[in-house]
């Protein structure tokens, strides 16, 4: 299926109360971020995008594609779902080896040459995560980190979705400016569920959800943008320090001084 | 009446499917009738009962296995169900020993599976699976996207042509499309029979004898190295 846009119509808060936010639409090459505190119901709106709700989940909302709602009876092929959801999960259940397991999915998924897709995928994820991924070790024994920065690849490489559903990648302890440097050369619809001021600053756009619903719509500002640049050398600052201490180094006044003295602002 | 057979391994949501099945079959202003076949212990009769007023039943199976249970018991219990008024019974069953199936013909066979339960599940329960209907998949919510398409696929390659539905039953996720294959349920017609072949064997076990070692049993026997041999009439 040939994916432009997709819309979601709003449905009711936890209090039953309308969605101020009454419908937003994304199309391919949007960057949307989903934010709000915890328990708010941002994973529950990620669910309903992944589901196609069409006023059948709890929340009643309704997700059309290319202004055309999605039948109700609708069940996509897996091979060509157009959305890949990378929920919070950072373990896999599934207790098949990594190889094997990319195999299946990359036939279910109708790849010509899986080897070489698998190669793409791990290359990948390995790029997102601190200790490599290796072909032979079970899915169960990845570390959180490895899940996530697999599950990522996975998705854009095997999956190769136009809409791309990401639940909170800050949390998992990969490279999330990288993640979003090497997803920004994938031409798709990128939803983010976050708490990362960066992540929702690099974005198009912002929802903001209180109690189970959508409150106000926040497009990026050019002033806004203007401060993404300053909190993405903050950002790299911070990675310098937490690779400092990863890799043993002592983190002294003077090391913090070479850091932070090269800010531009 | 129309027959449908609920079979899966214990704890794999079976009975929250059904709840929510029944839900909306009472919303459409249908007759269910349920009956439970567990081995032990179950009180899910006297949950729906309160929940949705249906009549129920249950039945322990005991020394039996629950699906040799559920042969020796069903004709009675179709008929149970006629006299209650209901159009539907929906009998939920926990078959364990995976060489049989429930599921009698002219009625629709649903295998229920939990997601989170391995890989090699779909390759591990037999005709529980292949010779159901429908294969429904819970706790879709408990695994990544990658992992329940190639779930998805390992149980279509074990029973090709089976309808796959996954869901999230707790929130009701899923459950539509079920209804819409039961609602085409043809009526039941007697007398009724199995699907597929059961297994051939009289279980030694199950008439008594404890003692380890094939030269104390009879019937289909084997060694280590799965040769087969027979002792017997």
């Amino acid at each position: 299926m040939n994916v432009e846009k997709i819309t979601v119509s709003g449905g009711y808060g936890k209090d039953g109360s309308e969605e101020k936010v009454k419908e937003f639409s994304m199309s391919v090459g949007d960057i949307v971020s989903i934010v709000g505190p915890t328990g708010c119901g941002k994973t529950t709106l990620i669910n309903d995008i992944e589901l196609f709700a069409n006023r059948n989940t709890p929340s009643g909302r309704r997700i059309s594609i290319n202004d055309e709602p999605v039948p109700e009876d609708f069940i996509f092929d897996p091979a060509d779902h157009p959305i890949a959801l990378i929920s919070q999960h950072t373990n896999f259940l599934s207790d098949l080896p990594v190889e094997e397991f990319l195999t299946i999915h990359a036939t279910v998924r109708g790849a010509r040459d899986a080897e070489s897709i698998i190669t793409e995928t791990l290359s990948f994820a390995n790029e997102l995560t601190g200790e490599a991924i290796l072909k032979d070790i079970a899915m169960t024994e990845l570390s959180g980190g490895q899940t996530r920065s697999l599950l990522i690849a996975d998705a854009v490489v095997i999956g190769n979705s136009p809409i791309i559903l990401l639940d909170e990648i800050e949390n998992a302890g990969i490279h999330r400016t990288k993640a979003l440097e090497l997803l920004k050369k994938y031409k798709k619809i990128f939803v983010f569920v976050t708490h990362d001021p960066c992540i929702a600053l690099m974005s198009d756009f912002r929802i903001v959800m209180k109690n189970g619903a959508m409150q106000h719509l926040i497009p990026t500002c050019q002033e806004e943008k203007n401060v993404v640049g300053k909190m993405k050398q903050i950002d790299d600052m911070m990675l310098n320090f937490r690779q400092v201490i990863r890799s043993g180094d002592e983190l002294t006044e003077s090391v913090f001084n070479d850091s932070f003295n090269v800010l531009t602002f | 009446m129309k027959l449908v057979i609920f079979a899966g391994p214990p704890t794999c949501g079976k009975t929250t499917v059904i709840r929510q099945i029944i839900k909306r079959m009472a919303l459409k202003q249908i007759k269910t009738a349920y009956l439970k076949i567990d081995v032990l212990y179950a009180d899910d009769d006297s949950i729906i009962a309160k929940e949705f007023g249906i009549p129920v039943k249950k039945i322990y199976s005991g020394e039996l296995c629950p699906d040799h249970c559920n042969v020796v018991v069903l004709d009675e219990a179709v008929e149970w169900a006629e006299k209650t008024g209901a159009s539907y019974l929906f009998v939920e069953t926990a078959g364990l020993c995976l060489r049989c199936s429930p599921y009698v013909e002219n009625s629709l066979g649903i295998v229920v599976l939990e997601a989170t339960s391995g890989m090699n599940l779909p390759r591990k329960i037999g005709p529980m699976l292949t010779l159901a209907d429908i294969s429904v998949i819970t706790k879709i919510d408990l695994i990544s996207q990658a992992e329940r398409e190639v779930f998805r696929y390992r149980v279509l390659a074990s029973a090709k042509g089976i309808t796959v539905v996954e869901s999230n039953a707790l929130y009701g996720i899923g459950i539509d499309p079920i209804v819409k294959h039961i609602l085409k349920t043809p009526d039941v017609e007697f007398p009724m029979f199995l699907r597929g072949n059961p297994p051939v064997g009289t279980c030694t076990i199950c008439v008594g004898k404890k003692e380890i070692g094939a030269k104390n049993h009879f019937g289909v026997l084997r060694t280590l190295e799965q040769e087969l041999y027979y002792v017997g009439e």
